[in-house]
């Protein structure tokens, strides 16, 4: 079952990683790329299971945070620049 | 490799099975939705609750890891809306054009009546916005 779940998270990431490449504008892209940190994360707790490695849950959190700040330094820059 | 057995282990199999598959669906719906603001819609909403699915699956799973789980669930519960709140609202003041099927925009609107201008409603006179409202009653 957690081999179906990985299938899915995959076909997932292929599908938003197509709408990063192609979107017609700027925030489409940041949209996508928004979905895309966050099918990667849960990813990341799936490798710690696979793994038993207690310290990528750290890196998962570490990457959900700088995903956010990365996002709405992103908003900011498009609705009034830097 | 996953510590718990027996039922407790089905059931977070099945919950990080459900929650990667509101995952797919949230990027299906970047894939094919037709403008900015269902994308987002789609994107945001079936990521939020994909993740807390296949998180909470997994932490059933390693029943060790659940407090910094716990954690990572709150943080992404508060911090997914408020980042796709932003995104939206720069879209909007930026003047992205709806989809071609859209009906109304509200906010555009309502600015234009307060007498702010942002970019979706830059080509919004008086008399269009009347025109509008007259249509909609």
């Amino acid at each position: 079952m957690l081999n179906a779940a990985l299938v899915f998270a995959g076909a997932g990431l292929v599908l938003a990683t197509w709408r990063l490449l192609k979107g017609p504008d700027a925030p489409n892209r940041a949209v996508a790329l928004d979905v895309l940190t966050l099918i990667a994360m849960p990813l990341m707790i799936g490798a710690a299971v696979y793994s038993g490695r207690e310290i990528y849950l750290d890196v998962a959190l570490v990457y959900a945070v700088l995903a956010f700040l990365g996002v709405v330094a992103l908003a900011r820059y498009y609705d009034r620049g830097i | 490799m996953p510590e718990t057995q027996g039922m407790l282990a089905h059931v977070g199999a099945f919950m990080t099975l459900a929650g990667s598959m509101f995952l797919f669906l949230g990027a299906l719906g970047i894939f094919r939705m037709p403008d900015l603001y269902n994308r987002m819609q789609a994107g945001t909403k079936t990521t939020t609750l994909g993740n807390i699915l296949t998180l909470g699956g997994l932490g059933l799973l390693m029943p060790g890891w659940l407090p910094k789980i716990v954690v990572i669930i709150v943080f992404v519960l508060i911090t997914n809306p408020i980042s796709s709140h932003a995104l939206a609202r720069a879209a909007h003041r930026s003047g992205l054009p709806l989809a071609a099927g859209s009906v109304v925009d509200a906010l555009a609107e309502d600015e234009a009546a307060a007498g702010i201008e942002t970019g979706s409603n830059r080509d919004l006179d008086a008399a269009a916005l009347a025109d509008r409202k007259e249509v909609r009653e």
